[in-house]
């Protein structure tokens, strides 16, 4: 099952790309997540009609894989992983939402193409930013912030575990599926009751090594949380990343730019 | 008397369904000894070895390590004292770094920062693995990954190390070099293994086990030449120990 053997590669990808070392590295975990979570709710809380009034907010994860030196061919790629699923969510809008409220030329764009159209730049926007997050912070420094920023221990060890042991996991999953691509002749044997089988399996695998994992970490006098050893400092370069973006977004969320600027403009010319 | 002593005073146990994993087992393990446990598949290794570490408590009979006996009470100082190096490094590694991975240990017991970054670099250079320091440990090799699975439990300076299997796996320059490894440690060793040439070259003393139960205990060289027993416990002599076969003209 090569599509395992990807995800597993690309996913070591994301963690080198996130070993680097640029101005956008260096900021403070905690300063990332807070501008990509005031990122995300802007984003989110637009009305299902608007499609100009984001696209602004593209500015941010250009700028951030710009300066973080992660390639687009590489975000762009991930992107196109992702989007079935944003397509599904969209894809009866244009069907059950018929009105016409736009003429474009001899041309009527009904209310479900637009609010399909702000779907897509919206699943753009927030996935390419979260892959921007993980990409110039590492998943750990994102759990660790998270941690800081208040929520649960337990949900941050939650998460910190997820990604350390999805390689395992999926490295079992691997060799299990090619155990039974070997052994399985003309499309027999790899129907869905073996998958269904395999999965099980994996599942009390997954069990044991998690006792196991526990067991470990007991003996290191593990108490429940999971303790960084240099807690990053904030500087004043964090925060005035931080502040600078939120107050960009909050004034893109609330002015309708792509407007200002065609007055702005029609305005000169007149 | 010292940390770094084990003992075990007729312990049996059985597992919550009420299959019993041990019977009767009594044995003494004295400071700096290296002591093999070997047995089949089963004899119930494993399930001794959880014993020391209170994961597992005794139906009845007694465990002590150091001073102390096992209980829910000493279990803090217990993990301390005994180091347990896992039979599947992916077990024990689940830090994004080695260097995390290493200091988890130090710092769950509240080391200040500058001791736990000494302890990290020293239990690596122990090993050998300091260059690994900043990588994620599933880039890693099995040798490599043993050996930093090590140096986790070195970084606790434990006074006993416990090692299920510590060979396993490796491929044989690898096994060497883990074997030559462990002899540098001074601490009291306790390796359960089906590595018996290993056992051989490390442990003056073997303990072999057999249906949950001791069936021999004395000096590793007696207990391999011992046919009878070995057979009856389902192991063979080491290789190193073996008469040249008919064939051989060595």
């Amino acid at each position: 099952m090569p599509s395992i053997e990807q995800g597993l590669y690309q996913l070591g990808r994301l963690d080198e790309l996130a070993g680097q070392d640029t101005s956008v590295h260096r900021l403070d975990p905690r300063a990332k997540v807070v501008t990509t979570l005031v990122f995300l709710i802007c984003v989110v809380s637009f009305g299902k009609y608007e499609i100009l009034s984001m696209l602004p907010f593209a500015i941010f994860p250009i700028v951030m894989a710009g300066q973080g030196n992660l390639p687009l061919d590489f975000l762009a790629r991930r992107l196109l992983i992702v989007a079935p699923f944003a397509v599904v969510v969209g894809m009866f809008n244009p069907l059950l939402d018929r009105a016409v409220v736009v003429q474009l030329g001899g041309l009527g764009v009904s209310g479900g193409w637009i609010s399909f159209t702000s779907i897509m730049i919206r699943f753009g926007l927030t996935t390419v930013a979260a892959l921007v997050l993980v990409g110039t912070t590492s998943f750990y420094s994102v759990c660790m912030a998270i941690e800081r920023l208040g929520a649960p221990d337990v949900f941050a060890t939650q998460l910190l575990f997820l990604y350390r042991y999805i390689f395992v996991l999926g490295e079992d999953a691997m060799r299990m599926a090619r155990a039974r691509a070997l052994r399985s002749f003309d499309g027999r044997g790899m129907g869905l009751r073996v998958y269904g089988h395999i999965l099980g399996h994996l599942l009390l695998r997954t069990y044991d090594r998690a006792q196991r994992v526990y067991l470990a970490m007991l003996c290191r006098g593990f108490d429940g949380q999971v303790r960084v050893i240099k807690a990053p400092h904030m500087t004043g370069r964090d925060v005035a990343f931080m502040v600078g973006w939120s107050v960009a977004f909050l004034f893109f969320r609330f002015n309708n730019v792509p407007l200002l600027l065609g007055r702005v403009a029609t305005r000169v010319i007149a | 008397m010292s940390h770094h002593t084990i003992e075990m005073r007729d312990v049996d146990f059985s597992y919550p369904d009420g299959t019993p994993a041990l019977e009767g087992v009594s044995f003494t393990i004295t400071h700096g000894e290296s002591v093999a446990i070997v047995g089949a598949n089963g004899a119930g290794k494993s399930t001794l070895l959880m014993h020391l570490n209170g994961f597992l408590m005794p139906t009845s009979g007694a465990v002590r390590v150091g001073d102390a006996p096992v209980t829910k009470e000493t279990l803090r100082d217990v993990r301390k004292t005994v180091g347990m190096v896992f039979q599947d490094p992916d077990d024990q590694l689940f830090m994004p770094t080695v260097h995390e991975d290493v200091a988890f240990g130090p710092m769950n017991l509240g080391l200040p920062v500058e001791e736990i970054e000494t302890r990290v670099d020293d239990a690596l250079e122990r090993v050998n693995a300091s260059r690994l320091k900043n990588r994620p440990p599933y880039r890693l090799s099995g040798g490599e990954k043993r050996a930093v699975a090590i140096a986790t439990v070195l970084a606790m300076w434990p006074s006993i190390l416990v090692m299920d299997e510590p060979t396993s796996n490796l491929d044989p320059r690898a096994r060497r070099d883990l074997i030559e490894l462990l002899r540098t440690f001074e601490h009291s060793k306790l390796i359960a293994t089906h590595d018996l040439d290993m056992a051989l070259d490390l442990c003056d003393r073997t303990i072999v086990m057999k249906d949950g139960a001791i069936t021999a205990d004395g000096p590793t060289a007696e207990i391999f030449s011992d046919d009878a027993l070995l057979d009856a416990s389902r192991l063979e002599r080491p290789l190193s120990m073996r008469d040249p076969g008919p064939g051989d003209t060595a």
